[in-house]
């Protein structure tokens, strides 16, 4: 376990570096703004931005530049310094790491508590009316965009009703859970149902998908042979199976939020990572983006490492 | 009375195909302590009739009808409740394959314990464990104390199928139905499940339903063998008779594809031409007709009932040729001749009216 734990550790290093590469990479070929030229002001001097370029290590080659970054992340797990304002990327990202997790902690909550029951129901009601109502809004739900939802549910539920029901906060009235737990709570439901709607129909059609598969098993037979509850029979020993496979995808789809919602983050203008990665691209801010790649990079594999580690006990079957 | 039995018992499974008839008319019954062989081919509707009794087809497209009885009581119209609470308690089941008919992902102490705690409210969860553990001693599982905290993909094929058994058993059943109980395993093994599940049924005084597709696993530990043939028993006798005097040229065809170890080595081992029939679509008349070496025309037509065969009233036998010239073809085969050779002297024999009967009800017919 520890040694299968720390290979692929050392193999998330080597994806990340590979990853970093790549993003520096695009960027060197790719310059779509000049650093050096955003701080010399109007009219710069061309001397100034000679000097600029060099403070920032921009005169040196692409090799050059890419090992000093990838050093200083090492060593002091320093992400550089944003281009637009100077401030280290680090805590430019790391200040947005709550909004970002609290909408995907809350939007997973949502979705898990909406797509599993319907998953469930549609699996043992299958060939029924029920079933057949569920996975047709399943289908609407997952054709639905998600800035196209948020539009509209900002349209129907922030102004109208929600001004009249006080619950619904309009978008941009983010505050973190620690200054007030209220507002804190009322400006996140829109973006967490609108975010959950499509994971919960896929996590839906996905458990109605495994739950029927394993209903058809053997051991469901023998479980039913027993005598035991049609209830006990479906939770026990159907949902038990069922649900394993749902923990991987569960892991993947966390860590890839944890990287940033962008639509939703954008469309409800919250500061989380998402609009910051959206942002910085808008203006050609290498670092930020390297940064919000990277800190995307490591949630995905992260988590994938803690569902992986977390199968041993899901499963008896696997060993490392 | 009888432990179980069963009346004209159909099963039809409407489906988008058509109506498949997998049971269609099956009469049995099984006396306490007996042992009931039921042998067919994959689709003879073997599986079907008995899963039926335990209530496990019950679906909104199953059509079932006839009766029945066990201990006097019609399972066909208990409610869902009363059929669960006999399951695993008084008609107990063991299948085919025993490592996916195990939850992978619980002990198999805890399965077996599951079992008894849901038929027993009153016991306790370690004293469940403990009942576990002994019957897994008692089906020959080693360290029984330390298997039962293992989970089944630990254990080997024929421990798996120990365990099904000790799962089964826990709660006492009158009635055990071992579905291909030996099918996915080793040969040796087979021979150790099959003495396991005999000296269990002496010890519990249990009455037993094999159910197998092949006539060699039935015919150490069957008291009665019914052979199944497209959803209905063609033949049903002691077992010593359908080893020594089968009437149907459907077991004929099963006893000529299993070898023996009474005859030459280099005896070959005939397979039954053809394949089962569509339970769609089945054959007019009797239905093995397609497959018979010995098919008449009127075979076509008529269809056979299932009736005594000669003076043995335990003897039943459903097929169209007369009694005496089954007996002598089966003295035929039996002398060492392929069912080709049987059937030209049969068709001689006719010929040159020894069969004075038969070729009565040929014309007739």
């Amino acid at each position: 376990m520890l040694v299968y734990i720390v290979r692929r550790l050392l193999w998330s290093a080597l994806l990340l570096f590979v990853i970093s590469f790549l993003v520096f990479f695009i960027f060197y070929l790719l310059p779509s703004a000049d650093p050096a030229l955003l701080r010399a002001g109007r009219n710069p001097d061309p001397d100034l931005v000679a000097e600029i370029n060099r403070q920032l290590g921009l005169d040196k080659p692409f090799y050059v530049q890419f090992w000093r970054y990838i050093e200083a992340l090492v060593t002091d797990f320093d992400f550089g310094t944003s281009y637009q304002n100077n401030v280290p990327v680090r805590d430019e990202i790391f200040d947005r790491i709550p909004a970002t997790m609290s909408l995907a902690f809350g939007a997973a909550v949502v979705w898990l508590l909406i797509g599993i029951p319907i998953g469930i129901l549609s699996a043992v009601k299958r060939g029924t009316f029920v079933e057949r109502m569920f996975m047709g809004a399943a289908l609407v739900a997952i054709s639905a965009p998600v800035y196209w939802l948020g539009l509209v549910s900002i349209y129907l539920f922030s102004n109208d009703i929600g001004v009249a029901a006080r619950i619904f906060q309009p978008p941009g009235s983010y505050v973190p859970l620690w200054e007030d737990p209220s507002m804190w709570l009322r400006s996140l439901i829109l973006p967490w149902f609108v975010l959950a709607t499509a994971f919960a129909a896929i996590y839906a059609r996905f458990m109605r998908s495994n739950l029927v598969d394993v209903l058809d098993e053997d051991y469901i037979r023998t479980a039913r042979a027993k005598g035991l509850s049609e209830r006990r029979v479906v939770f026990r020993h159907g949902v038990r199976s069922a649900v394993t496979p749902i923990v991987t995808i569960f892991g993947l789809d966390l860590g890839i939020l944890f990287g940033g919602a962008i639509l939703t983050e954008t469309v409800f203008n919250i500061p989380g990572i998402g609009r910051t990665a959206f942002e910085a691209i808008q203006k050609s801010d290498l670092p930020i983006v390297q940064g919000t790649v990277l800190i995307g990079a490591m949630a995905i594999i992260a988590f994938n490492l803690i569902v992986d580690i977390l199968y041993a006990f899901i499963d008896p079957r696997v060993r490392y | 009375m009888p432990l179980l039995e069963i009346k004209d018992l159909r099963v039809h499974f409407a489906t988008e195909d058509g109506l498949v008839k997998a049971v269609d008319g099956v009469s049995y019954e099984v006396e306490r302590g007996q042992t009931l062989g039921i042998v067919g081919e994959s689709g003879s509707g073997k599986s079907v009739s008995s899963l039926t009794v335990m209530g496990l087809t019950r679906a909104p497209n199953a059509h079932i009808s006839g009766q029945i009885l066990f201990d006097g009581q019609d399972l066909l119209m208990a409610s869902d409740d009363e059929l669960r609470r006999i399951r695993g308690n008084d008609i107990a089941m063991i299948f085919q394959d025993p490592l996916s008919s195990l939850h992978p992902f619980y002990k198999v102490g805890k399965q077996i314990a599951e079992a008894v705690r849901t038929h027993n409210h009153d016991v306790s969860k370690a004293q469940a464990w403990d009942r576990a553990v002994e019957m897994l001693g008692l089906v020959g599982i080693p360290e029984p104390r330390k298997r039962a905290d293992a989970y089944p993909h630990e254990f080997s094929g024929g421990m798996r199928q120990r365990a099904m058994i000790a799962m089964a058993l826990s709660n006492n059943p009158k009635l055990l139905i071992a579905d291909e109980p030996t099918t996915a395993l080793d040969v040796t093994v087979q021979a150790q499940i099959l003495e396991l599940i005999d000296r269990l049924q002496s010890e519990f005084d249990a009455a037993v339903v094999i159910i197998t597709h092949d006539l060699g696993v039935v015919a150490e530990t069957a008291d009665d063998i019914a052979v199944m043939y497209a959803g209905r028993i063609v033949e049903k006798a002691r077992a010593d008779t359908i080893f020594h005097g089968p009437e149907h040229p459907y077991t004929w065809g099963l006893l000529g594809s299993i070898p023996r170890l009474d005859t030459a080595r280099d005896e070959e081992l005939v397979p039954i031409p053809g394949r089962p029939p569509s339970l769609i679509n089945l054959p007019t008349g009797c239905s093995f007709h397609p497959r018979c070496p010995y098919v008449r025309d009127a075979h076509r037509r008529v269809e056979p009932e299932l009736a005594p065969a000669g003076d043995d009233p335990s003897h039943r036998v459903a097929c169209l040729l007369d009694h005496r010239t089954r007996q002598s073809v089966w003295a035929d085969l039996r002398s060492g001749r392929t069912p080709e050779e049987a059937r030209r002297l049969e068709v001689d024999r006719r010929d040159a009216g020894l069969d004075p009967a038969v070729a009565r009800a040929e014309d007739g017919a």
